[in-house]
């Protein structure tokens, strides 16, 4: 994978497919920390102990398309290459928490890419009723961007609709470059894009 | 700096509601894009993106795009599986965005196959 958008839209595609209908996605850039975190968590049908283990070795996969499973292995791969790490925890039933640390100025650290792109490719493709919330945070800037809020406003008219898909990616596109910038803390909050649901 | 504004959302809600309600209820066509590991590691992203511009500049609204899992073929990703109604699935591989075009104006509009980027004509499952 080029990037880690590209990770993170795989790693979605994994919680859709196990079900999942509330799909929370973090980043935190913490510049003076010098870390970079990205957490994935979903309500989908979990793994047990044995799926869970096996879920990052690259030659496993539960799905019979294909004999190896690729997605969490490359980016456990990815985090190392940039001293961090790569936590899995998940409880049959419950759901999934993915969290990858990164070391955010190490010089193999793959950059962010194009997050508007990867949530809009996830709701483009998923059912109706899967909800994204993406919260992305730099430094004292944050940017809030809900599915739920959004569908109450679109008030029946479908969110995967490819007119209203492109919409939400240049909005979306348009808060991740105000809080690079580091707009003040006011106009920020017109960027949010439903509440803290 | 531009805003913004939950309003702007409900004109593009406005103007689409009629369209939406029509693609939903009758979409003549369907386009499922790939998007399994090695389909997003080779570019099946843009591929969906491109196709939705397209879709939107050119006022489709009887199109339905979609998205699956992994299509187990994982070196000819990006790969997008072309439904009419009516007629057999077409699969079709190696896709780039230009290519991608070219099948909606050719087979999705027209109706004739791209048989230089078609896999199989058949009875293929999309899942
Ligand atoms: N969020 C999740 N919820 C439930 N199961 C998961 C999740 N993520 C991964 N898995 C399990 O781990 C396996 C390996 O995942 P992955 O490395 O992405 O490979 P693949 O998706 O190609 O099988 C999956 O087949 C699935 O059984
Ligand atoms: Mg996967």
């Amino acid at each position: 994978m080029e990037d880690l958008s590209l990770h993170i839209l795989d790693i979605i595609e994994n919680s859709v497919a196990a079900g999942a209908t509330n799909i929370e996605i973090v980043i935190e850039e913490d510049i003076v920390g010098n870390l970079l975190l990205i957490k994935i968590n979903d309500d989908g049908r979990g793994m047990d102990k044995e799926t869970l283990t096996k879920s990052i070795d690259p030659f496993y996969t539960t799905k019979g398309t294909r004999r190896v499973g690729l997605g969490l292995s490359m980016l456990a791969q990815a985090t190392k290459e940039a001293a961090g790490s790569l936590d899995v925890r998940s409880k049959p039933g419950k759901g999934t928490r993915i969290t990858a640390r990164f070391v955010y100025d190490h010089i193999d650290r793959k950059p962010l890419g194009n997050m508007a792109e990867t949530i809009t490719t996830c709701i483009a493709g998923s059912s109706p009723k899967a909800d994204f919330k993406y919260r992305h945070r730099k430094g004292d800037q944050e940017f809030i961007f809900s599915t739920k809020e959004i569908k109450k406003r679109l008030n029946g008219v479908a969110i995967n609709d490819p007119e209203i898909i492109l919409f939400l990616r240049e909005q979306i596109e348009e808060g991740l470059q105000a809080i690079q910038k580091g707009a003040k803390s006011e106009e920020i909050k017109d960027w949010r894009f439903g509440k803290n649901t | 700096m531009k805003k913004l504004k939950i309003g702007d959302l409900e004109k593009i809600r406005d103007k689409v509601r009629r369209t939406a309600v029509l693609r939903q209820g009758k979409a003549r066509a369907k386009v499922t894009v790939h998007m399994g590991t090695c389909g997003i590691a080779a570019g099946a992203r843009d591929v969906l993106t491109g196709l939705l511009k397209d879709i939107r500049k050119k006022k489709l609204d009887d199109v339905i795009v979609t998205t699956s899992g992994c299509a187990g073929l994982c070196s000819r990703e990006p790969m997008a599986t072309v439904e009419i109604t009516g007629k057999p699935p077409v699969k079709y591989v190696d896709l780039t965005p230009e290519k991608m075009r070219k099948i909606l104006e050719r087979h999705i509009v027209k109706g004739d196959i791209v048989n230089e980027y078609a896999l199989a004509i058949g009875s293929e499952r999309t899942h």
